[in-house]
């Protein structure tokens, strides 16, 4: 008998198309592909003779969920080739449009499409007849984010208000003050939400990660900060290169990031909270800890609780900037084209996200290159899979199936951004 | 915005949105039907075009009496044929509208609205096969020609909705 496939044709409640192929021999797992056939984006090519302006616009068109990620990386690429630094209340500004997208992004993620799993309810449809008031609250926070998206952005999604150098308008103290009103009501349902899902049953699995993500010298990191490991590495992103490379496979038409010393890393929620743990203010850490969360995290499975820490940050962070906001002279630091090279990395909701372009004296783009937190999470979901699908090899093959899915969604994997995702499939011989 | 005339009961609050990509082929049919009621029906009459998120139509029909809703669906068997669900008397089929594997489809969010008690009293669905969702396609020959259908009938429909109320 011994042999066994597992196939999931289709991975649900995941952003894109991908699929995975679980091959199991004699009772081990033997192969775990995350196959990612989502067609390849070629977004860096399209890039290649535009204005160097252009891409922020051109780049938030990669991801409907996290746009802002896009916008902020491409706008300080090219900052750093044409050696600009923006600062004071438009880098604060910044800030809180990731505030925004983080609120967003994760609140989808964690309320309606992570915690059916742990609820045992196909979707969030079903789980909202006996959780109402935890789905009533996510629509309300998400509606929170939206509204820092449309106020700052523009529009919620695929905002347009962003620029290289700042923004084009930047709104009013006092629709500033509508918008923080709506922001300490979103905070309290964000603790509400943490506090659901720290009672959620999570299964006992730990991985020894490599972590990675930004680390600046007195914020948690949305913009700004070197790129630090749980292993030792800190670099700037401008050394992004001489660490990191990528590989194809040939199951994904995702390249797969590695740490070129050591291989598969971790980006995300739960790499950001363990590097930057002291770097929440104590009302958060405390949250933290009342949520069961230690100041490091290993469980992937506990990183819907991290997402839901995050967002009360977000919230927190967001009425910091809009109490302490005071309009700046300018929407925009003055910009002149030259030749260079440029590198951005900032925290997208699901981690790191680095881009690199090549412009030339007239500020056309000549090269561009965008890694994505999914294409750097890929190795580290195909070892979870290995390692979770081991542990629970006595599952039938369906919950065998539903248990997968469930590792994947931990990552809240952006299939379309790695494209450049999910059907499961269990081999058993 | 309701607005009170003299004599009369104030307006039904009513609100339709067109969903669809307009750079997808025969997806950008909801918008393009809201594009063609504009001056065709009341101006109380709310007229939005929605792309992407769908959980956000839980937000534009908030506090409203009545929503109409334009959406593509994936061709069952028969391009261009029209739809008319009336959802206080039909479910909406999952498969008939889901786009998208992260963000909540249309159908999903009116399961979920209607879960949480958050539907308006009245919630008309107009879904139209589509044939071609290729990106920067036109719309296909049927569809477009059951675009002008589907604006006759919802501005019929919405007519019939005011002298209902009046």
């Amino acid at each position: 008998m011994a042999s066994k496939t597992i196939r999931v044709d289709y991975i649900a409640r995941v952003e894109g198309e991908g699929a995975l192929d679980l091959h199991i021999r004699d009772g081990r797992v033997t192969r775990a592909h995350l196959k990612i056939f989502e067609p390849p984006r070629l977004f860096e090519a399209l890039l290649r003779g535009r204005d160097f302006a252009e891409a922020p616009d051109i780049t938030a068109r990669i991801c409907g969920i996290c746009p802002v990620a896009y916008q902020m990386s491409a706008v300080h690429a090219m900052e750093n080739a044409l050696g600009v630094a923006v600062t004071g209340p438009l880098r604060a500004l910044r800030r809180l449009l990731y505030c925004g997208e983080w609120i967003e992004s994760h609140t989808l993620h964690a309320v309606m499409l992570h915690a059916p799993d742990f609820l045992g309810y196909p979707d969030a449809i079903q789980m909202a007849r006996e959780h109402g008031d935890a789905v009533r609250r996510a629509l309300a926070l998400k509606k929170t984010g939206n509204e820092i998206l449309r106020l700052l952005g523009g529009r919620e999604i695929h905002p347009v208000n962003v620029r290289v150098g700042g923004f084009y308008r930047v709104p009013s103290r006092a629709e500033f003050a509508r918008l923080a009103e709506e922001l300490k009501r979103a905070r309290d349902l964000a603790v509400a939400t943490v506090h659901w899902v720290a009672k959620f049953p999570f299964p006992d699995f730990e991985r020894d990660y490599e972590f990675v993500a930004l680390r600046h010298p007195d914020e948690y990191p949305f913009n700004a900060g070197r790129i630090v490991s749980s292993r030792g590495l800190d670099i700037a992103a401008d050394d992004y290169s001489s660490e990191f490379e990528e590989r194809h496979v040939a199951h994904s038409t995702a390249l797969q990031s590695v740490l070129k010393r050591r291989g598969s890393y971790l980006v995300g929620p739960m790499a950001r909270y363990n590097i930057n743990f002291d770097r929440l203010p104590a009302d958060v850490q405390a949250l933290a800890r009342e949520a069961r969360l230690a100041a490091t995290c290993r469980n992937p499975f506990r990183s819907i609780v991290v997402r839901t820490i995050e967002v009360v940050y977000a919230c927190e962070e967001a009425l910091r900037i809009i109490a302490s906001f005071e309009p700046p002279e300018a929407t925009a630091v003055a910009l002149e084209p030259r030749a260079g090279v440029g590198h951005g990395c900032t925290e997208a909701p699901r981690g790191m996200l680095y881009h690199r372009y090549e412009i030339a004296a007239d500020g056309s783009i000549r090269n561009a290159r965008i890694v994505p937190p999914t294409s750097q999470n890929q190795l580290s979901i195909e070892e979870d899979l290995c390692e979770a699908a081991s542990r629970a090899l006595d599952l039938s093959d369906d919950e065998l199936r539903d248990r997968c899915e469930q590792v994947i969604r931990n990552y809240d994997p952006c299939i379309s951004c790695s494209t450049h995702f999910l059907k499961l499939a269990v081999h058993r011989t | 915005m309701t607005r009170t005339t003299k004599g009369k009961r104030p307006e039904r609050n009513v609100l339709v949105v067109g969903i669809g990509n307009p750079d997808r082929g025969d997806d950008g049919i909801g918008p393009l039907v809201v594009r063609q009621l504009a001056g065709r029906v009341s101006p109380s009459i709310t007229l939005i075009e929605r792309t992407g998120d769908a959980l956000a139509l839980i937000e534009d029909w908030a506090g409203r009496d009545a929503v109409v809703l334009v959406d593509a669906a994936a061709a069952d068997t028969t391009p261009g044929r029209v739809h008319r669900i009336d959802l206080l008397q039909e479910e909406l089929l999952t498969d008939l509208s889901r786009a998208s594997t992260h963000a909540l489809g249309v159908a999903d969010t009116v399961g979920l609205a209607r879960t949480l008690d958050l539907l308006p009293a009245s919630v008309i669905v107009y879904a139209i096969e589509g044939a071609n969702f290729a990106p920067g396609a036109a719309l296909s020959p049927k569809v477009a020609t059951a675009a002008e259908e589907v604006v006759a009938r919802i501005a019929a429909e919405l007519r019939e909705m005011e002298h209902e109320h009046a």
